[in-house]
């Protein structure tokens, strides 16, 4: 009998702490839900928005509101699209190189129509301060890709391309090409989609 | 025993003013308190998971078996922090970007789970969420006091809470005392603190 009760108690406490436990999972899966599309576009806007930003500077709509999204393998990718002259004609992406202490994001805008690159600009990254940080706080390395096509030799001038890199980081300056190679990479193996897509903005 | 609401209220104000008195939640009082802007957007966080789980755990006091309260608590508290931390995201990105990390430690403040264990699983609602209220504007003074004293030293400057505007207070002339925005400075900041309110309370 007295172990009896002693197994009562047991199963007693066991719900109770499930019980709460299963409640407070309910309600966090509710506030989560209804406040994702706001953290993600609240992302957007403080960590990538400056510099898209900047580099869709004169458009005529927020492309942080226009953005879609094209699954490229097992990954999401999502573009920005910038509309200028009332044309849907620009998107940007965000893809990471290598760099000297991790990944380096940069966005790239490009122009669909002459694929021509509008402008890139660094978003997050780990360099040394002073050095590969450049990349991101001056725009000498990210002003020379302004105007290039897709299609030229995104490289620095060492492994055949045409941009110089900053002095005292080169592995950074090297990253940042790689990114650029793979946005350009990306927006060529998606580029039916991305034209289908802007049809719809 | 019989204090009245009121008295729950204010004792947290002064008297049993949290990180001064009871010298309780002191983690986040040394690690955020940089600015202004920042201690007081952790006291109103805190402020918020107080008042709640105060409230929450008052009510359902006689439905928690005493041996699993503690756990009970923490699920009660946990929740309430991961909410306030989705909002924070929601609604004030930038001051989430500055606080970061320490928006999920409020779950380990000492203070909330204190308040919990200590009043609201013995009185009744009304007076938890006096006390909780109380708890929560002491912490966030106390916050904002220590923030204020180490930027207007460190920085020469004070920054509004929410606005974000920055208000020179000394003359750009100024060499800002940078030791006081360091680590260190918050332990010599908060001894001063604790001194004064010594003194002050000294009959």
């Amino acid at each position: 009998m007295e172990r009896g009760s002693e197994m009562n108690e047991m199963v007693k406490l066991f719900v109770i702490v499930a019980l709460f436990s299963g409640v407070a999972g309910g309600v966090l899966a509710t506030v989560r839900s209804s406040t994702q599309a706001r953290i993600e576009y609240q992302q957007l806007k403080f960590v990538k928005g400056p510099t898209i930003k900047t580099l869709m500077q004169g458009c005529s709509n927020d492309p942080l509101v226009d953005r879609f999204k094209i699954s490229d393998g097992k990954i999401e990718r999502s573009f920005f699209v910038g509309k200028f002259d009332g044309k849907a004609s620009t998107v940007a992406l965000e893809t990471y190189g290598k760099g000297f202490a991790g990944d380096i994001g940069v966005i790239v805008a490009i122009n669909v129509e002459t694929d021509n690159i509008l402008g890139i600009g660094v978003t997050t990254h780990s360099e040394t301060p002073g050095l590969g940080s450049r990349a991101k706080s001056e725009t000498f390395l990210s002003d020379q890709f302004k105007g290039l096509s897709i299609k030229d030799p995104l490289q620095l001038k060492n492994d055949g391309g045409a941009i110089d890199a900053i002095s005292g980081a080169s592995i950074t300056s090297q990253g940042v090409c790689g990114a650029v190679v793979n946005s350009s990479e990306v927006y060529l193996r998606l580029k039916s989609n991305i034209l289908e897509k802007l049809k719809t903005i | 025993m019989a204090k009245s609401v009121v008295q729950e209220f204010t004792k947290g104000l002064w008297a049993e003013i949290p990180p001064f008195r009871l010298v309780l939640g002191l983690c986040p009082i040394l690690a955020v308190t940089k600015s202004v802007e920042n201690g007081f957007g952790m006291g109103m966080a805190t402020t918020f998971v107080l008042v709640c789980s105060n409230v929450l755990i008052s009510l359902l006091r006689n439905v928690i078996p005493k041996k699993v309260r503690i756990a009970c608590f923490i699920v009660v508290i946990a929740t309430f922090v991961t909410v306030v931390e989705l909002l924070m995201q929601a609604f004030l990105y930038p001051l989430f970007l500055k606080l970061g990390i320490f928006i999920p430690l409020i779950v380990v403040n000492c203070i909330v789970l204190g308040r919990a264990e200590a009043f609201a699983a013995k009185n009744g609602t009304v007076a938890s969420l006096a006390d909780g209220l109380g708890m929560g504007i002491g912490y966030t003074l106390a916050l904002s006091l220590l923030a204020a004293f180490r930027e207007i030293l460190g920085n020469g400057t004070f920054t509004l809470p929410l606005v974000s505007t920055v208000i020179p207070v000394f003359p750009s002339s100024y060499q800002p005392f940078t030791f006081m925005i360091e680590a260190p400075g918050a332990f010599v900041g908060l001894g001063l603190m604790l001194c004064m309110m010594n003194m002050l309370g000294k009959k």
